[in-house]
């Protein structure tokens, strides 16, 4: 992975050779093996874990804050998409706390009646 | 059969002429959107209720249809005796539940689940928790082919041996197994991570693309593009952590724990030249 945090926001990620001649970036654009370090861990989130009866994040280790197009986003597996973070959000020094603020943004919008899953439930749910 | 109406909801709502363009839906977070821990059409249901029923002389689907019931009356912490491995119990569950199996389940037990905490006394057939989503599957004893096939998240743990192709396709979550893992474990893995305190079958990791397997015992060998890594002290504490959880330790300690990742030479492999192929394979 690039040294630079911001590397996929300010460039364009294109590297290698390889990269360059097919004109997109292989492989993800954060590290997906990155643990989640707990002493960073947010409030909101404690409250999550607290509610769901688990002692750690659980599916939200996979979460991570990633960069599409240029932009800071968070992958939801919901609507198989790359969902924005407002561009005016101050983003932190480090992919650890940038993996935090990406985990609480995730859950408010799931949870949030504004999720398009909830017009699709409306339309499909069989139970 | 019935005939088949056409005209769904959906079509009202214009979801079959909407033009779709791209991959990044432009689709912004609202940081100021309201604390909501569940789903909004989940249910409500307390962990303190409890209930329980004897699943012997019911149906699969009638078996379901009463964990239903009784988490739509508020229960939370549901019991279900004598389940006999019949297959495909407890599934599609997207709500937060405590659920415990005392027995074994058959195939496909527990899969597309999104948040509930099971715990099942006995084994499991193939493809438990299939595309798990979130949540806890524990299993007390052994898990057949298959365990975890395509899982996305949440943890999945069996205290006993697995089959083959464990967490193939696997695409995120952790896979812990206190016992030997079969053939082709981690087959075509793209992220997450499997935990094996024992030994490993032939082909571990197998055309991996992305994700870590950690293994306690011997490898009998290692698949396509998977090579050793080595363990960072971020993940020695989150390895020792999680085993703590389910009452599990690493047999020489974690650091001493053997880590496989991708080589990533078959990323983009449909672009590489004939001769970049042979050297991979």
């Amino acid at each position: 992975m690039a040294n630079d945090i911001d590397h996929f926001i300010n460039t364009d990620g294109l590297d290698s050779e390889r990269e360059k001649t097919i004109g997109q970036h292989i492989g993800y654009r954060y590290d997906v093996n990155l643990v989640p370090d707990y002493d960073r861990i947010t409030p909101f989130l404690k409250k999550y874990m607290e509610t769901m009866g688990w002692a750690d994040l659980n599916w939200l280790e996979d979460v991570h804050m990633g960069y599409e197009e240029s932009r800071a986003a968070v992958f939801d597996r919901n609507i198989n998409g790359w969902v924005t973070v407002p561009p005016e959000m101050e983003l932190p020094d480090n992919q650890q706390d940038r993996d935090m603020i990406a985990r609480e943004l995730l859950i408010k919008f799931q949870m949030s009646a504004d999720h398009p899953m909830v017009e699709l439930n409306k339309a499909y749910a069989k139970f | 059969m019935a005939e088949l109406n056409q005209e769904h909801e959906s079509h009202k709502l214009g979801m079959h002429t909407e033009q779709l363009s791209g991959r990044t839906q432009q689709v912004f977070f609202s940081p100021s959107a309201e604390e909501n821990f569940t789903y909004p059409d989940g249910i409500e249901v307390d962990f303190g209720k409890s209930a329980e029923f004897d699943a012997g002389p019911m149906e699969i689907s009638d078996i379901n249809l009463k964990i239903r019931e009784l988490m739509k009356s508020g229960h939370g912490t549901i019991t279900i005796k004598n389940p006999g491995a019949k297959h495909s119990l407890g599934v599609g569950i997207l709500n937060r539940l405590n659920l415990n199996f005392e027995g074994s389940l058959g195939y496909f037990g527990c899969g597309l689940v999104d948040g509930p905490n099971i715990r099942i006394s006995g084994r499991v057939g193939w493809s438990c928790a299939e595309n798990m989503m979130a949540g806890t599957v524990v299993i007390e004893k052994n898990a057949g082919s298959t365990f975890g096939a395509a899982m996305r998240g949440g943890d999945l743990v069996c205290k006993g041996d697995v089959g083959s192709r464990t967490g193939i396709d696997q695409k995120g979550g952790t896979i812990i197994i206190g016992g030997r893992a079969g053939a082709f474990t981690g087959f075509m893995m793209q992220r997450g991570r499997i935990i094996i305190l024992g030994d490993a079958g032939k082909n571990l990791g197998d055309s991996m693309y992305d994700g870590t397997i950690f293994v306690g015992g011997k490898i009998e060998d290692l698949g396509v593009d998977a090579v050793e890594g080595e363990i960072t002290d971020g993940e020695a504490s989150w390895l020792e952590a999680k085993l703590a959880l389910y009452g599990m330790k690493a047999p020489n300690g974690v650091k001493n724990l053997t880590k496989i990742v991708a080589g990533k030479q078959l990323w983009n492999y449909d672009n590489l030249e004939p001769a970049e192929k042979k050297l991979v394979l």
